[in-house]
Order: structure tokens, then sequence, then C-alpha cells
């Protein structure tokens, strides 16, 4: 019960303070799973972002699931959405019942611009921090910098940079099974 | 009103059934479904996005929500919502099901072992398109870019993303401390 709760206060938190989903929640769902909590180490936590990223939906929820689910099961799942998605619900209907001209308040503004400048630092460090941990052969940074190539120069989606890894990843798998054989 | 709430709940499901990428990949998906039901003006729309940039939390559930409420209230905002969720729920937790049973499979490991690298990539892609619209302005990657660069950089704010670097990654303050004092300095000092 007292997991269940600490799942729930702690999605609640990331869901709470970043603004504007997706890949940016992923530094602080990091920093709250495996720095703070230890619920999963390093590895893990990239395992559960490929898994989020590759299925449909909300990227956020998706990987609060993962981590509710692994840590407290089907009730630890729910905790987590819930957690992660109440403060979206919550503070939009605030705004629409209190807050008709949001978008004209130049602090509002301001504010958004700070956000958005923070944010990139934080992606850019998480980007560094797991790239020291993963990219570790040649393999896995001609993968890292194709994936890059395609979606920034191509504009491919995303999902097909995580279909190729995996490609990629299995491709070389069976060569090096049938050069060891051989 | 059960029939409303009925239709939101499957607008929604099928925007979180079939939406890869989450984020802003699933705003043109959440402008189809809406507008196929009449819910919203295209002006309204772009409001949404405005505010779902603003709010915490993802953007899909800001949509979600915002768009039920409108349409009827807060039973309608908690029915978009649910249904915006509820194929992550199935999903996820089927994928980690088999995920746990296949464990010590060579070729799941391998799989995985090439996705890791492509998140590194996804996560730099990342960098890159929102430092278009934040710390850079739109038109970076012209020439005009070379003939006079600092017309292309904004002041403040690329400050308050060399100063967020330095603090997450030398000295490891957490990224909800960081994100709370830069909207405090961007509210009272880039306006």
């Amino acid at each position: 019960m007292k997991l269940i709760l600490q799942l729930f206060i702690t999605f609640l938190k990331v869901g709470t303070f970043t603004f504007g989903g997706g890949l940016v929640m992923l530094p602080v769902i990091r920093r709250e799973v495996v720095s703070l909590k230890c619920w999963m180490t390093d590895q893990e936590i990239v395992d559960c972002f490929a898994i989020a990223q590759s299925l449909p939906g909300v990227l956020a929820v998706n990987a609060s699931i993962y981590i509710g689910n692994k840590v407290k099961g089907f009730a630890g799942a729910v905790a987590a959405t819930l957690g992660v998605t109440l403060p979206a619900f919550v503070s939009i209907i605030l705004v629409l019942i209190f807050l008709k001209n949001f978008s004209g308040n130049v602090y509002v503004q301001g504010a958004f611009e700070g956000i958005k400048a923070a944010t990139v630092g934080l992606i850019l460090v998480t980007a560094f921090s797991m790239g020291k941990l993963i990219l570790k052969d040649k393999l896995a940074y001609l993968i890292a910098t194709v994936s890059l190539i395609f979606i920034v120069v191509f504009q491919i989606s995303a999902v097909w940079a995580i279909v190729f890894g995996g490609l990629a990843g299995l491709i070389s798998y069976r060569v090096t099974r049938r050069e060891n054989r051989g | 009103m059960v029939n409303a709430l009925g239709t939101l709940f499957l607008i929604f499901f099928r925007i979180g059934l079939f939406s890869f990428g989450g984020g802003y990949v699933m705003l043109p998906l959440i402008y189809q479904g809406v507008q196929e039901f009449g819910i919203m003006s295209s002006k309204e729309f772009s409001n949404l996005v405005a505010l779902s940039q603003i709010t915490p939390g993802p953007i899909a559930v800001n949509a979600a929500t915002y768009t039920g409420f409108l349409y009827s209230g807060i039973p309608g905002a908690a029915a978009a919502t649910l249904g915006v969720t509820l194929p992550s729920l199935i999903l996820v937790l089927v994928v980690s099901h088999y995920l746990n049973k296949f464990k010590e499979s060579g070729a799941l490991n391998a799989v995985l072992g090439g996705i890791r690298p492509a998140t590194v990539g996804l996560l730099a892609s990342a960098v890159i398109f929102l430092s278009e619209t934040s710390i850079f302005n739109p038109g970076i990657w012209s020439i005009a870019f070379f003939q006079n660069p600092l017309n292309y950089v904004n002041g403040l704010p690329i400050l308050i993303f060399i100063i967020t670097i330095i603090l997450s990654g030398r000295f490891k303050l957490s990224p909800i401390s960081l994100t709370i004092a830069a909207g405090l300095v961007g509210a009272f000092v880039i306006r």
C-alpha cells in the first residue's frame, strides 16, 4: 500500500513539473525513478523509454505504466498513470474556468520562454549521460548517428528509428553467432 | 449525455491507439479526430496547443481534457482522458508480460541492444528540434545565419540553456527545481 502511494506521489510530481509532455518528461522520470527512489537501474530505464517510445499512445503515460507495473504490478501501473495525468487534467480545467485569456499574458509568455530554454538543456544532459552508458561499441555509435540523421535531416517518424535499431541489433547478433559456429 | 461521453471516449481511444511518438507528434492526429466530430474551430485548436505548452503534463492529456470539458463539462473531460490513456494501459501491460517471459532470449536482447542507441539518437534529435524555437530563432538553417548569426540567437534563453546544462550536468541539481527557476527568470526578466 505504501509503495502504491509512493508511486502515485512520484508521478504526481513528474506530471506537475513538466511542461509540454513527451521527451521533456524523461529527464525528470529518470531522476525520480533511478537516482532518488532506486526502483530501476539506468539500463532498465533506457529499455522502458525504448518500449514507451515504440508503442502507440502518450509517451510519459506509457513510461509511467511500465514503471508502475514493474514496481507493484497492475495496481502500481494504475497509481502511476493517475499520478502522471491528474495535474494535466486539473490544470486545464482550472485555466478554462478562471483564465480565459491565458496566452496573451506577458508573464505567462516569459515563463514559457524560460522553461523551454531550460528544457532543451535538460534533454541535452540526459542524452549525454545516457549516451555515455549505452554507446560502447562501433555498432551502437552507428545506430545512434543514423537514427539522428534520419530524424533530423530526412524527417522520418521516430518509430522507424526504433525499428531500424532493433533490426540492426538482431542482424549483428545473427551474424556473430554464425561466425562463431563456422 | 451518455452518447456524448461515449463519442468523446471513442475519439480519444482511437487517438491513443494510433499515435506513435507522443507529444507534438500527436497533434495532427488530435486535430483530425476533433475536426471529424465538429467539436472545435481551428482557432480554438490553436488556443489548445498554446495552453498545452504552458500547463503541466502530457500534451495529449491536456488536449483530451480541454476538448472533453468544452464538449460536456467535467464528465466529458474524464471520458476523453480515460479514452486516451486506456490503450497505453492495455498495450504496455501486455508487452511487459511478454518481455519478462522471454527475458533470457538472445535474439530479444539483441533487438533491445540495438534499440537503446536509437533512443540516444532520438533524444539528440529532440534537442535540435526544440532548440529551433527556444534558444535560436526559426530560420537558423538558412544562409542568412552565417551572414549575421547574432540575429538568430536569443540572448537570455541561451544563457538559461547554458546555466541549466552546468547546474544539471555538473552539479546534479534536480530537473524540477531548474524548471521552476527558469520559469521564474523568464516571467520576470524576459518579459
